[in-house]
């Protein structure tokens, strides 16, 4: 093997990375939030919502979690503009994102919301609580808690799985990647540096979401 | 050209989805190959060992299985061997497979209460005896519903393939939309495939789960 | 020669120091009773003896092997030795005779039959021979507990160390396992035992240790021991545990 690794023309392009890793950043917040909405609504609902309601969260949260992201992207950018519904790349990345993390979410929350005992809801019902103040103050915050841990891995996977939308051209950190090579040629010196900032990345909202885990639970 | 999608399109879609099948199965038994020999070197005492397989498992899921797809694809092209789709496809989703997969089995495991680990060595039992005969029969059963809970994330992860050019169920969606150009109709019939081969493992794994927690309720 | 000497054994856990310079002999055929608070070290001292916990100073011996001593073959050891646990620890994916004829198979190398033999006549003894098949979950505490009784026994034990047996059982099945003890010590094993029921350490111990703040701190023959306790701190754990 006589190649050269010349990492020097990768970093030199280190704006265009860095333009990548702020869409990354941003699509990452915006769904991670969005998913969690979802995921909190539709889980209260597949657990206390009425047998019609029940069913289609249900059905969307089955849809979502066996048919691959990417394909459900295709359709969204893709498969809608035939529907009439035209979706620049990154809107269809942020909406393809937040409804599949979503259904993820509605199923960690669910499992999170099912493990309170019946007799912390009678307890609410016999202060007059009603059922969204019950919901609101004393099921959520320990739902949370025990399901913390298991939202966090999935938010950390949800920012690892964002590079898919590279391949609808939403400028991320994965298509910067691509444009570099094209410019450079150093196919494998530039995905091995992209690895790394994503590697960079999960290592550091892995801190992050513990921090946050010792700050919002930690004395309780 | 562009033509129009029919019953035959369908077809070929369906076709392809064996080569999904056949990258996720190789994929899980080279994923699962390594998995348990980094389960292993997790258990075991030596540290530094325990060391190198939390650092390849961190390193895997902290990183996009597309970025292995693309290093695979080049790095392997670097040192010597022509560009194979097939090879670089095969090292990349053993390597993503094989660290989800030790961690699932490391889980169960350690979920093995210590004193019956405890047990077999008051018996005179050495460690990998413990490992056979005590440990590792009682993890299987923990483990198996997780296992096939990851086997639909493989099964869904191929279509990432498709993005150097491999041939699967997602690419030949690709290939069909280029040349009928019914975008919505091809990804609808794409992913009503991945359902159909994906719902039922989901549904297996959490029929297996349910019977375990019954199991234990007896017990 | 005795079967077991511990001699000045030190053990701690990081900082907390939990047997504090212990010497104790026990000899071939004795049946010696520990008693003492939870915390005081007693558990730790018996599972130190067959090699479960390593200790930091001192010495223990059991038979001609020194099991702190680098290299000790610790497998050998537990051969001759049995430890049965307060909370059974029996296997749950195995049925009574599996459990008991692992051991025999893959360490002793026994074939199947004759480990089926061993399962039988162990199993006579505990008085469990219709339980040969079943699972563990299916059986009650005290036959849980009387099994894996007789799965140390099947690797013919020289010694047999008994941690607090019956502290998990329901009151009612304390005395079955309690019978299981008395018959091994009319058959003359050696036995260790850390215990909460007095009257069985008064009944069939030759000898009771009093172990306090991880310290032996006062031994005497069972006749003797609960009627002239010596020192203050004996006499306050008697009277908390007598009533």
């Amino acid at each position: 093997m006589n190649y050269t690794f010349r990492f020097r023309d990768v970093f030199s392009s280190w704006d265009i990375l860095q333009d990548g890793l702020l869409l990354t950043l941003r699509l990452s917040v915006i769904t991670i939030l969005a998913g969690l909405v979802i995921g909190t609504l539709c889980a209260a609902a597949m657990t206390y919502g009425p047998r019609w309601l029940r069913l289609s969260v249900q059905s969307y949260v089955e849809v979502i979690r066996n048919t691959p992201l990417i394909v459900q992207l295709f359709l969204v950018f893709f498969g809608l503009p035939s529907l009439g519904v035209r979706l620049d790349a990154e809107t269809a990345s942020v909406l393809t994102l937040s409804v599949n993390l979503g259904a993820y979410t509605s199923e960690i929350v669910r499992a999170g919301l099912e493990a309170i005992p019946k007799t912390q809801i009678e307890a609410g019902h016999a202060l007059g609580l009603t059922g969204p103040q019950i919901f609101r103050y004393i099921v959520l915050f320990p739902a949370l808690k025990t399901t913390y841990p298991a939202l966090a891995s999935q938010f950390i996977l949800l920012m690892l799985a964002t590079s898919v939308v590279s391949q609808i051209s939403a400028e991320d950190l994965f298509h910067a990647a691509s444009i570099i090579q094209s410019r450079t040629f150093r196919d494998f010196e530039v995905y091995a540096v992209v690895a790394g900032i994503y590697l960079a990345l999960a290592l550091a909202l892995r801190v992050m979401f513990s921090g946050f885990y010792h700050l919002a639970f930690g004395r309780r | 050209m562009i033509r129009d999608f029919g019953l035959i399109d369908v077809g070929y879609l369906m076709l392809a989805a064996r080569w999904t099948l056949l990258l996720a199965a190789i994929a899980f038994v080279g994923g699962s190959i390594a998995g348990l020999l980094l389960t292993l070197l997790r258990v075991q005492p030596f540290a530094p060992l325990r060391w190198v397989a939390s650092a390849w498992i961190l390193i895997v899921q902290g990183t996009p299985l597309l970025a292995w797809l693309f290093v695979f694809y080049f790095g392997l092209a670097l040192i010597g061997f022509p560009i194979s789709t097939w090879l670089a496809v095969i090292a990349a989703y053993s390597l993503y497979a094989s660290a989800y997969l030790a961690e699932i089995w490391r889980g169960a495991l350690q979920s093995i209460p210590r004193q019956q680990w405890e047990a077999g060595s008051a018996l005179a039992l050495g460690f990998l005896e413990q490992l056979q005969h005590v440990i590792i029969p009682q993890a299987i059963r923990i483990a198996i519903p997780p296992t096939v809970g990851f086997l639909v994330q493989l099964i869904k992860n191929t279509s990432l393939a498709a993005v150097i050019g491999f041939v699967e169920l997602t690419r030949e969606g690709q290939l069909t939309n280029a040349s009928t150009f019914k975008p919505f109709t091809v990804f609808i019939v794409v992913a009503a495939i991945y359902f159909a081969i994906c719902f039922p493992l989901t549904q297996l794994s959490r029929n297996l789960e349910g019977r375990l927690h019954v199991a234990r309720r007896v017990s | 020669m005795s079967l077991v000497a511990c001699r000045d054994v030190v053990k701690r856990f990081g900082t907390n120091t939990v047997l504090d310079g212990v010497s104790l002999e026990v000899a071939a055929g004795e049946i010696v009773a520990i008693i003492g608070r939870s915390g005081s070290g007693k558990s730790t001292l018996l599972r130190c003896v067959n090699g479960l916990e390593a200790i930091q100073d001192g010495s223990i011996r059991v038979g001609d092997t020194t099991i702190n001593a680098p290299g000790a073959d610790l497998r050998a050891v537990r051969q001759r030795v049995g430890i049965v646990f307060q909370s059974y620890n029996l296997f749950p994916h195995l049925t009574v005779e599996k459990n008991i004829t692992l051991a025999p198979r893959v360490v002793k190398k026994i074939s199947d039959r004759d480990a089926r033999q061993i399962a039988s006549d162990v199993l006579a003894k505990v008085g469990l021979s219709e339980k040969v098949n079943a699972y563990p979950d299916s059986l009650s505490g005290g036959q849980q507990q009387r099994v894996a009784i007789a799965r140390s026994l099947a690797m013919n034990p020289d010694l047999m160390l008994f941690d607090e047996i019956t502290s998990a059982l329901d009151p009612e099945l304390v005395g079955e396992v309690l019978k299981v003890l008395e018959a091994l010590a009319s058959q003359g094993m050696t036995m260790m035992l850390v215990t909460h029921e007095m009257g069985f350490a008064r009944r069939c111990a030759d000898r009771v240790v009093f172990m306090h703040q991880g310290k032996i701190w006062e031994q005497g023959s069972a006749a003797t021991f609960f009627d002239n306790p010596k020192t203050p701190e004996l006499t306050s754990f008697l009277s908390a545990v007598l009533h």
